[in-house]
């Protein structure tokens, strides 16, 4: 990888990037809001004996915002140095 | 820190030097524990819980004293990723989520959840939108991106003045939770109190700025969190629900949807006013989701305010240009997350087993059900009826407490919990130092962020931009002690309950920051115009709103009441950015190569180490 990088790989490697932001928010907008939306239906099912939406609210949701920021730092890291846009370790 | 003899430099050490006070930290509560047993007050062991923490956080902030400009705007950028998230655990969760959260659950039900939802789920935003792009952008404040990438002082300016109007709100609260502990422990009056809270979390942060404050807020975050988990994790112990009562409540939450039924939760009434200011009685059912189109409207703008509201609030994204890398920035924001998370999951648990022991007739400590004169005696009821966190009325006269006669403060699932499962007081002298660390992380955060904008936008930026190092720190710290002196008497005048207020600077920070922040990064198109369009314009929309449902007698649009105005703010807001960007011209092809950097982590921060 040269010192400069291309015009062609930074626009890949943005283009990736937007692609990694707009699939995160599509995850996040279904535990923030579509979940909860259907929070009665959801009490009918039992999960570990909690009825789901109050689970949904209390913790599933949460679970899900942790996990999915570590798996967002490690997919993007693996774009940047794809693209030779990380920085020196 | 010469003293522990160390090898290696202090960032290496840090996992040995934080294990260390967390040990002593524990030493320290089983040598309470000892003299309770051995008979020691507990005046005595809540003033000794409190004292020690603060004269530890002082020491700190004692040590980290600087007069570098980096060390004191950025901590010198060398916050490790894990360190940064302790840290800003502790900047994020206050007084309120450490005290009132798990009461607002209790007394509020599902609908509550929508704050505990709200207020993690903001982090995503602030992980892929935001937190990495300011990092790289190598900024010492949030206006000062805004400053840059949009160019001029007016954009600086409004920045300055939303961050202002946001923080302070928010800090007048934590200065008020930081005094009402105080006076408690210290048994002072709150007038001194909030004096004496002052005083502590100044001498946390004036010395050293940011970098006192980043090694303050992880050992307060240390601090709170075991605070938080003891009580917890001891009372469902003994209540034979193993020691991760996180994931095993579910029955319990069932049970309680019995017990409501039994106990007519939400049918009987109270039949008079509370009989106190911030008491309550319990008439929401504990698992009630929204069902109406209006309810779940409502908790979903509550999730969507909590949210933009993290991702807008400065004293939280200047967290991370502490850390050393963009890298480190996104892990950060992760390990943020997961601390807090610590502590978000346990409050339903702990709302939920606080009701369980009071409704429950089966258990010793429900209250009930069981005749007045009897819950009457119970020694917990008698020492917070003093207090004035509670009251039995009985009002049918029939001798028995209903669930409509028995009016408590929210705050007391958390404060009082020991007490009502029977843990010995060291527990309470415990939570009463968690409490304490809590708010005054917050307070120290926003104090900070307060005070940083002012001195490096406002005095450094516009007013002296020829200052000497020494001079902007000197001023950097005279505007610290006299924000802090303005919080502290609009606290005493006790103006809002404390979630009131700390809503609001949510709805304020993301009407007027949120979407100049996030399309600086996303839209390189964005201008000037359009910023400061956007600040103005949702700021004002929003504080009309604000006035017009809360005071001017205006019914709320689908129930978006003042605790959400922010949804109506940031509407404008972004209406009148994307509408002003479009009608001015692009932005210079200066700017829209520096938006091209940012966007890639390698290379040199767009503003050199210090400016």
């Amino acid at each position: 990888m040269s010192a400069v990088a291309s015009q062609a790989q930074k626009e890949q490697h943005w283009r990736r990037t937007r692609n990694l932001m707009i699939t995160h928010i599509v995850i996040w907008f279904i535990a923030s809001y579509v979940v909860h939306w259907f929070a009665p239906e959801l009490n009918r099912v039992r999960f570990m004996d909690f009825p789901l939406g109050f689970y949904m609210a209390a913790q599933g949701s949460l679970v899900v915002f942790v996990v999915q920021l570590f798996v967002f730092a490690w997919q993007q890291d693996k774009i940047d140095r794809d693209h030779g846009m990380a920085e020196e370790d | 820190m010469s003293v522990f003899r160390m090898k290696g430099t202090f960032i290496e050490n840090l996992p040995k030097i934080y294990g260390l006070y967390t040990g002593s930290f524990i030493v320290f509560i089983f040598l309470m524990a000892l003299l309770e047993q051995a008979g020691l007050k507990e005046d005595t062991i809540g003033l000794l819980f409190v004292g020690f923490t603060i004269a530890i956080y002082a020491l700190i902030g004692w040590l980290s004293r600087t007069m570098q400009l980096d060390a004191y705007y950025v901590a010198g950028r060398q916050v490790p990723a894990v360190f940064n998230g302790m840290a800003t655990a502790a900047d994020w969760m206050s007084g309120a989520s450490f005290v009132a959260m798990a009461g607002g659950i209790y007394m509020g039900g599902h609908p509550y959840l929508a704050f505990v939802v709200g207020w993690t789920g903001g982090y995503v935003l602030v992980a892929v939108l935001m937190a990495p792009y300011l990092r790289k952008f190598g900024c010492y404040t949030v206006p000062d991106f805004i400053g840059t990438r949009y160019g001029g002082n007016v954009a600086r300016a409004c920045a300055v003045l939303v961050l202002v109007i946001a923080s302070f709100t928010y800090v007048t609260a934590q200065i008020n939770a930081t005094g009402t502990i105080a006076s408690r422990a210290l048994l002072i009056p709150f007038g001194v109190g909030v004096w004496i809270g002052l005083a502590s979390i100044l001498l946390c942060s004036m010395l050293g700025g940011m970098r006192a404050v980043t090694w303050t807020q992880v050992a307060q975050y240390i601090v709170l969190i075991i605070a938080y988990l003891v009580p917890v994790i001891w009372m469902s112990n003994k209540q034979g629900f193993g020691i991760i009562p996180q994931l095993v409540y579910g029955d319990a939450v069932q049970r309680i949807v019995e017990l409501e039924q039994l106990h007519q939760v939400g049918v009987l009434k109270p039949s008079g006013p509370a009989p106190g200011p911030g008491m309550s009685a319990l008439t929401v059912p504990h698992n009630a989701p929204a069902d109406t189109f209006v309810a779940q409207v409502r908790f979903a703008t509550l999730v969507a305010c909590m949210m933009l509201g993290t991702a807008s609030l400065p004293h939280i994204l200047m967290r991370y240009f502490t850390t050393p890398s963009v890298r480190a920035a996104r892990t950060s924001v992760a390990w943020s997350l997961f601390f807090i998370f610590l502590l978000y999951f346990t409050a339903p648990a702990l709302a939920t087993f606080t009701k369980l022991q009071m409704l429950d007739p089966n258990l010793v400590t429900s209250v009930i059900g069981k005749s007045v004169a009897q819950v009457n005696a119970l020694e917990w009821v008698q020492k917070w009826s003093q207090t004035g966190f509670l009251k039995v009325i009985d009002a049918n006269g029939d001798g028995i407490v209903q669930v409509n006669e028995f009016f408590m403060r929210a705050d007391i699932v958390v404060l009082a919990t020991p007490e009502i499962a029977g843990l010995p007081y060291v527990i309470s002298g415990l939570v009463a130092a968690g409490g304490m660390a809590a708010a005054m992380s917050t307070a120290d955060g926003l104090l900070l962020a307060i005070a940083n904008a002012l001195s490096h936008d406002i005095y450094y930026k516009m007013v002296d931009p020829k200052a000497d190092v020494k001079r902007r720190l000197i001023v950097a710290r005279v505007l610290l002690i006299g924000i802090g002196a303005l919080g502290a008497i609009v606290a005493s005048m006790r103006l809002t309950g404390i979630l009131g207020a700390v809503a609001w600077a949510f709805d304020f920070a993301m009407s007027g920051l949120f979407f100049p922040l996030v399309l600086g990064v996303w839209w390189k198109r964005a201008n000037r115009a359009g910023a400061i369009a956007g600040m103005v314009v949702g700021l004002a929309v929003g504080t009309w709103y604000l006035y017009m449902v809360k005071w001017g007698g205006m019914a709320p649009w689908i129930g978006i009441d003042d605790l959400r105005f922010g949804i109506i703010g940031a509407a404008a807001s972004l209406i009148a950015m994307v509408a002003v960007t479009l009608m001015t011209p692009a932005p210079d092809k200066e700017t829209q190569a520096m938006v091209d950097e940012i966007r890639i982590p390698r290379g040199q921060t767009i503003l050199g180490s210090t400016h």
